[in-house]
């Protein structure tokens, strides 16, 4: 059983290796990852749901097949946990909302059923803002997830769940999905690897819809390397996703291998003007500045490149983000699936009724804040100058970066101006929630890909992200610096995650082998009282 | 610029079906207030000779194949419905008011 703490430090490549040398077997793996959940849950809150008897089932599968010779993926065996955001057959799927609460899809995400096909056993499903609105996760309907780090700050959001699994050893690998940071963010919180794939590089096929125009499912990982391998299981066209581009993933794997030799001869780099001095912490502006001068050395040519309209992204943001979610959101109603709630008895008993109560009740104050500010964006008389305008904001900051990329292969920023904040500490505060993602979200709004990698802890022991951006459908250019940068750093001072304490590894060691019917009650008795508390409150309606 | 103001929210609310409590339509209006405030920029820029970007990448309504293919099973489906019956999906009445 010591043997436990062992095997879930070891990133995904390492653990696959494993597997492809029958060292270790995928049930014992999937097995060591589940007792760290159980050690580990109490005080971080990463899983809404973990579907430990799923996962062992999978695993015996991909064991059986590996004996019979059958010809396995890189990641066979491998296990995974999945943002609730993105829905799973047979495995309740919540986005952190009241609204879906108990609800089990009849289908799988694209991305899960290639994550199926390439043997890799899902642990469970993570945390989030609700409809994945927020940067903390603190708009979970059910707990905020803490960071391993420090559980008294956030993990960022709104993948904060799968940002704190990776990070913390109760998964080697994460899905999250990406509107305007909730992949990279959390990974610069909780020092962990984040993707999110040019706009159509990974099908959005069963991601519960946000913003559809600025929506990617994407990698979070330990590892660039691990990054790259799921990037390439979960990427490609895919019919059911009319965004899907129909091309190939770019080579990614072959980039991050190209990266590990640290030759960044012939790149050239642009660091972004607009995305550095006033607003930003002394300590991430002075590991972004030393991540540079790495790179310099490395051979990359480094130069300043301006993104003129830039400033006007976070605006742009959040007119077109909440018009979108507004539409989306229209779903949720209270016939099909999902939540009910009747109005009370005073009230006519009417399915408009009905619909209204459903939703005052199933969704958060967030969640309201943006579907009422979208409507209005996009109501007669303020279309054009609100969200019309946004749109052409749009057309100009695709104009900025496609001349930037003019000029370098690969442009670079901090992920996020600050690093992680004490939870609570911003929730009350809209405007300066919304600011955590200045650098992250120009990229959503030009649909190219860009990724967060480790850069190193601040005084207080915080992680640090340095954020890598690359022109649309060729994300292999951002892996080939990103791996470069975490050999370079890992020589310097040791691989980050080799800092964190994590005290749940020794007492999941000591507990031993946890059940899975047990495992499964994780976090539900929590999400039952939320869920009674609805019932609590229509009471007092009437 | 935009003002909103608590009746005006209360309209939205009823606009997008969310039974508003009066603090939440208060709160909500003072919000989107500070919100609307910082995000009317996006005019400065937005002339009239920049077109709009709805998919930042554009591609062609893809067709699929005409195939036959599999749908969702309907009972998986229903097993998920807050009430069905006969397998359909039931619906509390539309018309009503005392």
């Amino acid at each position: 059983m010591a043997a436990d703490t062992q095997i879930v430090r070891l990133s995904a490549a390492q653990m696959a290796q494993k597997l492809k040398d029958k060292e270790i077997s995928s049930r014992e793996l999937t097995q060591a990852e589940i007792n760290v959940i159980a050690a580990a849950e109490p005080s971080l809150k990463a899983f809404l749901t973990v579907s430990a008897k799923q996962a062992l089932e999978q695993a015996d599968a991909v064991d059986e097949a590996r004996a019979k010779g059958e010809e396995l993926g890189p990641l066979a065996g491998v296990p995974i946990a999945v943002k609730d955001m993105i829905v799973t057959r047979g495995i309740e799927t919540t986005a952190a909302s009241r609204i879906l609460d108990g609800w089990i899809p009849p289908y799988d995400a694209t991305a899960v059923r290639k994550l199926k096909a390439a043997g890799m056993p899902i642990l469970g499903k993570t945390n989030l803002d609700e409809f994945a609105q927020g940067s903390s996760t603190e708009h979970s309907a059910f707990y905020p997830t803490h960071n391993p780090w420090d559980t008294t700050r956030v993990p960022g959001g709104s993948g904060g769940g799968s940002a704190s699994a990776v990070a913390a050893f109760e998964a080697p690998l994460a899905l999250g999905t990406d509107t305007g940071g909730s992949i990279r963010q959390p990974g610069a919180f909780t020092g962990t690897v984040g993707v999110k794939p040019t706009y159509g590089g990974v099908s959005r096929f069963g991601a519960i819809a946000m913003a559809s125009s600025l929506d990617q499912i994407g990698p979070v990982s330990r590892t660039v390397m691990d990054a790259a391998l799921l990037h390439a299981v979960i990427g490609g066209h895919d019919p059911a996703d009319s965004t899907s581009i129909p091309e190939d993933v770019p080579p990614v794997v072959e980039a991050a291998t190209a990266g590990q030799n640290q030759d960044l001869k012939g790149l050239k780099v642009g660091v972004v003007k607009e995305m550095q001095g006033e607003g930003y912490s002394p300590a991430v502006s002075k590991r972004f500045e030393q991540c540079v001068d790495k790179l310099r050395q490395m051979g990359a040519e480094v130069r300043e490149v301006s993104l003129p309209r830039v400033s006007y992204a976070l605006d742009a943001y959040y007119i077109l983000m909440p018009s979108e979610v507004s539409s989306n959101l229209a779903r949720y109603d209270g016939m099909r699936y999902g939540l009910r709630v009747m109005p009370p008895a005073d009230q006519p008993q009417t399915s408009a009724g009905m619909m209204a109560w459903t939703r005052e009740m199933g969704f958060g104050d967030e969640v309201k804040r943006r579907i009422i500010l979208g409507t209005y964006a996009l109501s007669a008389g303020f279309y054009d100058a609100w969200y019309g305008s946004a749109q052409k904001v749009r057309t100009l900051i695709l104009c900025d970066f496609e001349q930037a990329f003019g000029q370098v292969d690969v442009l670079v920023s901090p992920t996020s101006p600050v690093t992680a904040f004490r939870l609570g500490e911003e929730i009350t505060d809209p405007m300066t929630m919304y600011r955590n993602d200045i650098c992250t979200i120009p990229a959503n709004l030009a649909g190219i890909p860009a990724m967060s990698v480790p850069a190193g802890l601040d005084e207080n022991g915080l992680p640090i992200g340095f954020q890598i951006m690359a022109p649309q459908k060729r994300d292999d250019l951002m892996y080939r610096p990103a791996a470069a940068l975490e050999k370079a750093l890992e020589q310097e001072s040791g691989s980050l995650l080799d800092k964190l304490s994590a005290p749940w590894l020794d007492k999941a060691a000591k507990a031993g082998d946890v059940d899975a019917d047990q495992a499964a009650t994780i976090g539900k008795a929590e999400q039952k009282a939320v869920m009674d508390e609805i019932a609590d409150r229509m009471k007092e309606e009437r | 610029m935009a003002r909103f103001t608590k009746d005006q929210v209360r309209h939205l609310g009823s606009l997008v079906r969310i039974a508003l409590s009066d603090d939440e339509a208060d709160r909500l209006k003072n919000d989107l207030n500070v919100i609307s405030q910082s995000i009317t920029h996006v005019q400065d820029v937005a002339t009239a000779d920049v077109p709009p970007t709805a998919n930042p990448v554009p591609l062609e309504a893809p067709l699929r194949p005409d195939v036959p293919a599999k749908t969702l099973d309907r009972d998986e489906i229903l097993a998920q419905a807050p009430k069905s019956q006969d397998g359909q999906f039931v619906a509390p009445r539309i018309l009503g008011g005392k």
